[in-house]
């Protein structure tokens, strides 16, 4: 009997099989199945700061637009008790989760003032997430601004944060970094995992309309190499443990992220693709595989394909890629 | 007596919280300008806030006045304690269910913001015509001066009727105290619990019907009982006036504010008196205080129990040495003896006088609609009493140069003491300026021991209005029931109201300017009119200035200056010190917007902090430098009549207008609002012809008629200004022509419709499209000029035009147009579409609402003709009966033309038989055929001139009739769902060949959005804060139902082609046709610029189907039934989550919202089945084409 056993941010989880944010938890049954298909935890969807600020903005201004201009109608919207404005609906969902599961709840934060980040950050550890994601989505489009401003506002971010939680913290971060090893150091002085990679919506053009439409693709199998080499590239080398995350959609591809370097492989679009019940065979499969290929744990395996661990390093670097185009370009044989 | 709270509030808030917790039954309906009664009410109960007794009432919305008084009436007679509030229009609608109420001594109060009745016109104002309407209805009437009054009175209502057993009208003045925010000191649970006896309310229930305990009420009697039993009520209301004098003087030992049923105050020695009654009496009695001090014996009597008349204390109250009196009255009463009051009291003073000589008394009429009654008025109704011969039966407040009534008076005069903080706010109903001044009037009210007023002037337009806030500030009750016309302090929210009006003609010399503006302290100066610059220095004024709008920008609230020029009022008018009220200023915002959200709060206070280093004195030099003059906002070669009559309505001067001036009988020309250029947008819409594919929709969904296409001859058209933009048409039946999209830069409110649902986009900047926002100043004087050419090239002949293809219909003159509708209003695309279609054949009959009020309120007018002269001809009734107004109209169009072809059957001999065959045969299906009736008419006239048959000039009467004539009946949801649903059936079976468009907001819109039968499933309205829980009523399947009936569902954003077809085949159909029209609406809660995506989204997620049911099919053996929508494809939660009142009950109960979108999924899944079903059923057995 093989040993699936993994620990990330400190908790102990039963498989590398985590559950990543998507649409799926934004129901308290999914949640329950999530579990009942046997992944080791739950990363919540992502609460918003702009989506709650925007929302607000809306209210009121709707509330106000028109009002108190025409003798007849003073207002158009009658004045409701309360609202439940902010975050309070996220929170409460992660209080439902929790009650309802025995796995972990990782809840997920996108901010965009450090302020906002910490008290929401605050409120979700209150409401009972056992780790929280920081949801770092940010495209910097301002030509003026440098990378190092850019790293610096997500270092400050994360430092802020951590030092105001008691539960655990990762960074779902992107790729788009100028020394991406640098930026995971830095980030792990004060994350207790990064999560890699965080994928942006992808605009799309619509010929027809002639609009820019925004389009979320689900990864594919073909996305898991760019994680796969930050992983095996970090493994060692940062104190942070290390979740992967986009084109995990077989047992294979757990295998893969577990053996450059990852704690944990979080799934999604496998999910939202074939299922819930789909976790139920990575398992199966993953277990499969080790018992064949006669590994007895998942921490036996964690890191042996990693930079350090391989027999050749350099096939992570730049060498390499220029190698690989070179064969594309004359296939050998 | 224990500390009161006290608050500032207006009196419809006032009168509610005291009806609200005293009643068990609460019936409601919404009308200016008691609505707000109502909606306190509803959104109490929703907030389970319990009465005096902790039991929430139970509210009910009614489907008119008339039914609220049935509920109620209904209630009393079940036994509970039960209240409705209503003005105007509503309370005629009660008159019958008042009769029995006060017939059978059931006690109860109802609440009346009084208002106008219409008569030669509507109004929505203040005075007492409603009220006096129903001074015979054996209801005791008991009126409020003032915001506290309202407040006290509602208490010694509620409290005399379960005495008196005789129910109580009570009344205060609409708008001038309904909507008048005050500092008041309200009444506690413990002054309601001792002035109630609960003995009272035993008796009460008792009376109840009740199948315990069986009795019968309302029977029919005959002639021999009928009379005695109508006077065995004389006692109760000879006992009435002692109960509530009774009840005042409990009242004055719990709270010290004494009242009697007639409250003199003045010199005990005057000689001169003036009787009247509501708010008009807090002016009157200021002035008294100041011709008393300056040694005049005057005083003023107020009645407060105007029924029962206590004669005897009436007479008793006025003091013995009075040797005049006036008497005015807010009402008019034409051909009596005089006004009601006057008449009561010349009654009384015949009766009970007997201290010698009988003093000389007179009537006069004063405030009607709301007009300013001012101390100087009140000081002319003295002068006047000072003559040797009194004018009698005069009217103050107006000049009346045709019957000569009007007393002069001195405008300047004027009584405002200087302790008193005087303040006026010039702002755009967008900016938020009067919800701010509401708020600094409670951070007075509440943080010092001032006392505060505010009022609020608000505009007639519902699109780029101006408002105006009256605020005083003073250590005495303010008793200044007019508008502010000596001010310290003045704030232009605008900096363009100072080229259209005379903004600081009301600023006290040393008083203080503040102006938002873009330019700064160093260059404002040359930037200010002359009157401005001269005004200024004459009057020695402290101008300062702040660029608000950047201000506001900058801390992320762009367009809204409110909470910046409230701090800059605060700091420059000195009412508290300034770090003191910044903090107020900041703790208020938190307590308004915390339920919005933090963003909200810290936006605003982000506000406050930047105003101060922002807001800047200017040094006035000595010198006028400026040539700018005022704007004329009347377009040059406007008619007499719009020039020297609406025009001074438009500058604001409409209270100069002597009576000679205006319409004797409420006709008005058409066709005005082309005269009134309100320059309302910053940005309009520029055409890019190379883009534009000539489809015609931007012209179609302009709300304004602001975008006008032409297609013309160019040889013909005359010499085009430089900048005028012409294309080939693209249309075959065009070839050789020009075609051209022109729009009016002075009349766009800038809504960016048009953009939105232009389908050309730029090949190499797909960001533009054919129609492009650009900004208005720079191209101001260009446009102008292209505009008056474009006015200037002949309309294309009508018979040359494809009605049935928007592209070519939209070629169409509209003959509506310009309208004060809502920038980007989703119902008048469709009344200029009739306008386009039919508008020189058709009579309108509109029912009162939005479509009434930017369809017919002064001072312009929408509704057009074309250059022959022809064109809708308008007008609205009522509210509730609209459809028959409409029917009638219908019926007499139908007689009279029956008639006009029997007589021209008989005219043969005298023009013609191929003549009068050519008329009588000609069907007039379509434009060419209608043209050819035309001239065949005029030929008829032409030759009926000389005939001899003495039947000739009858005819020559009628002959104009023997042309189609349509008429279209034509009101919103509140009308056709709700109060005139019962004459809209009966209209639909009738028959007749009338046209009837539902413009569909699935709210009463006009009155700010309360709901209707037609309002969705969860949709958040007021009269119903917790969400709709029932669906909308299936107006269609109705009428339908006959199966005689042409029937249409469109939404011009979804489909604009299936709506040019449904209003094509309704007009061509022979008999009724009903369209029901989807129309966007600020009371949705949506962006109004891209309102047409969420008429999409209603009809792709199926809340809204398109349908065309047309009985002829039936008779062809086909389907009647049309679908034109299809399947739902998209769950119906995305249309809800478009708009805010959807969203709202998401954010205020998410878990009732949850529920109620599941339902309203089911009813999208149920409404297509049954449709789907309808429309799919075999007619081709169906000989007979039954339904």
């Amino acid at each position: 009997m093989v040993e699936l056993k993994t620990t990330y941010l400190g908790l102990n989880l039963r498989s590398p099989l985590v559950a990543s944010a998507s649409p799926l938890s934004e129901k308290i049954d999914n949640i329950k199945k999530l579990e009942a298909a046997g992944a080791s935890a739950v990363v919540m969807y992502s609460l918003f700061e702009e989506q709650l600020r925007m929302e607000q903005f809306a209210l009121e201004h709707h509330l106000t637009y028109g009002a108190e201009s025409f003798s007849e109608a003073l207002s158009y919207f009658p004045r409701p008790a309360e609202y439940f404005m902010g975050p309070d609906g996220y929170l409460e969902h992660i209080r439902k989760a929790k009650a309802a599961v025995n796995i972990p709840v990782i809840a997920s934060l996108n901010g965009i003032t450090v302020g906002k980040w910490v008290k929401y950050a605050k409120q979700i550890q209150e409401a009972g997430a056992d780790a929280l994601e920081l949801n770092m989505y940010y495209i910097p489009t301002d030509p003026y601004m440098t990378g190092a401003q850019v790293e610096e506002q997500v270092v400050e971010t994360v430092k802020a944060v951590k030092s105001a939680l008691n539960i655990p913290i990762a960074i779902k971060l992107s790729p788009f970094y100028s020394n991406m090893a640098y930026m995971a150091r830095r980030l792990s002085e004060y994350a207790d995992g990064l999560v890699l990679f965080n994928r942006f919506y992808q605009p799309d053009i619509d010929l027809e309309a002639l609009e820019v439409k925004p389009h979320v693709l689900l990864s594919t199998p073909q996305a898991l190499r760019l994680p796969l080499r930050w992983i095996a590239i970090l493994y060692g080398r940062v104190d942070a443990d290390l979740a992967a995350t986009g084109g995990v959609h077989e047992a294979e591809d757990v295998l893969k992220m577990v053996m450059a370097g990852a704690n944990v492989t979080m799934m999604a679009s496998a999910l939202l693709k074939n299922g819930i019940n789909h976790l139920q065979k990575i398992e199966t499969d993953l277990v499969h595989w080790m018992e064949v290929h006669e590994y007895k744990s998942i921490q036996q395996m964690r890191g042996s394909m990693s930079q350090q661990n391989t027999a050749n390093p350099e096939a992570f670097e730049r060498a390499q890629y220029m190698q690989a185009i070179t064969h594309y370009r004359h296939p050998v044989g | 007596m224990t500390e009161r709270q006290v608050s500032t509030l207006d009196a419809n808030e006032a009168v509610a919280r005291v009806a609200y917790a005293l009643s068990e039954v609460i019936a409601i309906y919404p009308i200016t300008p008691s609505s707000a009664m109502g909606e306190w009410v509803d959104e109490w109960a929703a907030h389970q806030q319990p009465n005096l007794w902790c039991t929430i009432p139970q509210v009910v919305e009614m489907q008119s006045e008339g039914g609220a008084a049935g509920a109620i009436h209904g209630a009393l007679q079940a036994g509970a304690l039960a209240t409705t509030f209503t003005a105007s229009q509503g309370l005629l609608l009660m008159i019958p269910n008042m009769y029995k109420i006060a017939g059978e001594l059931t006690a109860t109060v109802f609440h009346i913001a009084a208002r106008s009745l219409a008569a030669q016109a509507l109004s929505i104002f203040g005075d007492h015509s409603d009220v006096m309407a129903v001074r015979q209805t054996g209801w005791a009437l008991l009126n409020s001066a003032s915001v506290q009054e309202a407040h006290d009175m509602a208490l010694i209502a509620h409290a005399s009727t379960l005495t008196a057993h005789i129910p109580f009208l009570h009344f205060f003045d609409g708008f001038r105290t309904s909507h008048e925010i005050a500092k008041i000191e309200l009444l506690g649970d413990d002054d309601l619990k001792a002035m109630i006896n609960e003995e009272l309310i035993t008796q009460h229930r008792d009376r109840a019907l009740t199948p315990d305990k069986p009795v019968v009420r309302g029977t029919a009697h005959n002639p021999d009982v009928y009379f005695q039993g109508r006077e065995t009520v004389n006692s109760f209301y000879d006992n009435c006036p002692d109960i509530v004098q009774d009840a005042m003087d409990k009242f004055a030992k719990l709270t010290g504010r004494q009242y009697h049923l007639f409250d003199y105050h003045g010199a005990p020695d005057a000689e001169r008196v003036i009787v009247l009654m509501g708010s008009g009496a807090e002016a009157t009695h200021e002035t008294v205080d100041y011709l008393v001090a300056k040694g005049e014996k005057v005083g003023v009597l107020k009645v407060r129990l105007y029924r029962p008349f206590d004669m005897p204390r009436f007479v008793a109250a006025l003091p013995k040495t009075v040797k005049f009196i006036a008497v005015l009255d807010r009402t008019k009463e034409p051909g009596s003896g005089g006004e009601p009051l006057y008449l009561d009291c010349v009654n009384a003073l015949h009766e009970e006088w007997v201290n010698g000589p009988m003093p000389k008394i007179v009537g006069g009429r004063y405030g009607l609609s709301s007009k300013e009654f001012t101390p100087a008025m009140v000081k002319a109704v003295f002068d006047n009493l000072k003559q040797a011969k009194p004018k009698n039966h005069f009217t103050v407040g107006i000049n009346d140069d045709v019957t000569f009534t009007s007393l002069d008076y001195d405008k300047e005069f004027s009584i405002e003491p200087d302790s008193v903080v005087r303040a006026l706010f010039y702002g755009l109903g967008s900016d938020g300026t009067v919800g701010a001044n509401k708020n600094s009037i409670k951070i007075i009210g509440e943080n010092t021991d001032f006392y505060a007023q505010g009022y609020f002037v608000l505009d007639s337009k519902k699109s780029g209005s101006t408002t105006t806030s009256h605020l005083r500030f003073g250590p005495n009750p303010i008793r200044s029931t007019y508008l502010i016309s000596k001010a310290n302090f003045i704030g232009c929210h605008h900096p363009n109201f100072l080229e259209q009006y005379d903004i600081l003609t009301d600023m006290l010399p040393g008083g203080t300017f503040l102006l938002n503006t873009y330019w700064g302290p160093d260059e404002i100066w040359d930037h200010l009119p002359t009157m401005v610059q001269t005004q200024l220095i004459e009057k020695r004024v402290k101008l300062y200035v702040i660029d608000a709008n950047k201000v506001a920008k900058e801390a992320g609230l762009p367009g809204r200056i409110n909470t910046v020029m409230q701090v800059c009022f605060f700091a420059l008018a000195g009412v508290l010190p300034r770090d003191e009220s910044i903090a107020a200023i900041k703790h208020a915002i938190e307590k308004t917007y915390a339920k919005k959200g933090e963003y909200v709060v810290e936006v605003n206070l982000a506000a406050v902090d930047r105003t101060l280093e922002n807001l800047f004195e200017v040094q006035i030099p000595n010198k006028i430098t400026s040539g700018i003059g005022l704007r004329s906002n009347v377009a040059v070669g406007a008619p007499e009549f719009v020039q020297n009559v609406i025009g001074a309505m438009i500058a604001r001067r409409g209270d100069d207008i002597p009576v000679s001036a205006m319409p004797i009988d409420g006709t008005f020309p058409s066709g005005t609002s082309q005269f009134e250029k309100r320059n309302l947008a910053q940005e309009i819409p520029v055409w890019d012809p190379e883009v534009c594919i000539q489809c015609g929709k931007c012209a179609m969904v302009c709300p304004h008629a602001v975008i006008r296409i032409k297609v013309f001859d160019p040889a013909t058209a005359g010499a085009a200004p430089e900048m005028f933009k012409a294309v080939p048409a693209r249309d075959n039946e065009f070839a050789g022509m020009s075609y051209n999209i022109q729009v009016s830069p002075e009349d766009c409110t800038g809504c960016k419709i048009c953009v939105d649902v232009c389908p050309a986009k730029n090949k190499s900047a797909a960001g533009l499209k054919a129609l492009n926002m650009g900004a208005q100043p720079p191209i101001l004087e260009q446009e102008r000029k292209n505009w008056d050419y474009f006015l200037t090239i002949p309309e294309l002949d009508r018979r040359l035009i494809k009605v049935s293809s928007i592209r070519q219909q939209q070629i169409q003159q509209p003959l509506f147009e310009f309208s004060g509708a809502c920038s980007g209003c989703g119902e008048t695309p469709y009344l200029k579409l009739i306008s386009q279609l039919f508008g020189d054949r058709t009579v309108v009959a509109n029912a009162t609402g939005c479509s009434s009020i930017y369809g017919g309120n002064l001072p312009t007018t929408p509704w057009a003709h074309n250059s022959e002269g022809r064109g809708p001809a308008w007008s609205n009734s009522l509210f509730e009966d609209n459809a028959e107004f409409g029917l009638g109209m219908r019926v007499a169009l139908d007689k009279q033309t029956e008639y006009a072809r029997e007589l021209v059957a008989k005219m043969g001999a005298e023009v013609g038989d191929e003549l009068v065959n050519a008329i009588l045969q000609n069907p007039q299906r379509d434009e060419a055929a209608i043209y050819e009736q035309r001239q065949n008419v005029a030929l008829l006239k032409e030759r009926l001139q000389n005939a001899r048959n003495p039947e000739a000039p009858r005819l020559l009467d009628l002959a104009d009739m023997l042309v189609r004539k349509d008429v279209w009946i034509v009101g919103g949801d509140g009308w056709a769902y709700d109060i005139g649903f019962g004459g809209l059936d009966h209209v639909l079976a009738s028959g007749r060949n009338v046209n009837i468009l539902v413009l569909d907001t699935e709210v009463y819109s006009n009155t700010g959005g309360q709901m209707s039968k037609s309002t969705p499933r969860g949709a958040v309205a007021k009269f119903a804060s917790g969400g709709k829980p029932g669906a909308k009523k299936d107006l269609g399947m109705i009428a339908m139902s006959y199966g005689s009936v042409y029937v249409a569902r469109v939404a011009l954003g979804a489909k604009d082609e299936q709506t040019l077809k449904a209003f094509l085949e309704a007009e061509a159909y022979d008999g009724p046709s009903l369209i029901i029209a989807y129309s966007h609406c600020i009371a949705h809660g949506i962006e109004m610029s891209t309102a047409l995506k969420n008429q999409k989204a209603a009809v792709d997620t199926g809340q809204w189907l398109l349908y065309r049911y047309n009985p002829e099919r039936a008779l062809n053996n086909e389907n009647p039934l049309v679908l034109d929508s299809r399947a739902p494809k998209v769950p119906v939660k995305e249309y809800l989550h478009m708009e805010n009142r959807f969203r709202m009950l998401e954010l205020s109960n998410p878990e009732v919202a949850r529920q109620l979108f599941e339902l309203a999924q089911e009813d999208v899944h149920q409404r297509w089945a049954l449709y789907e079903y309808l429309a799919s059923r075999d007619y081709s057995q169906n000989g007979n084409g039954s339904h």
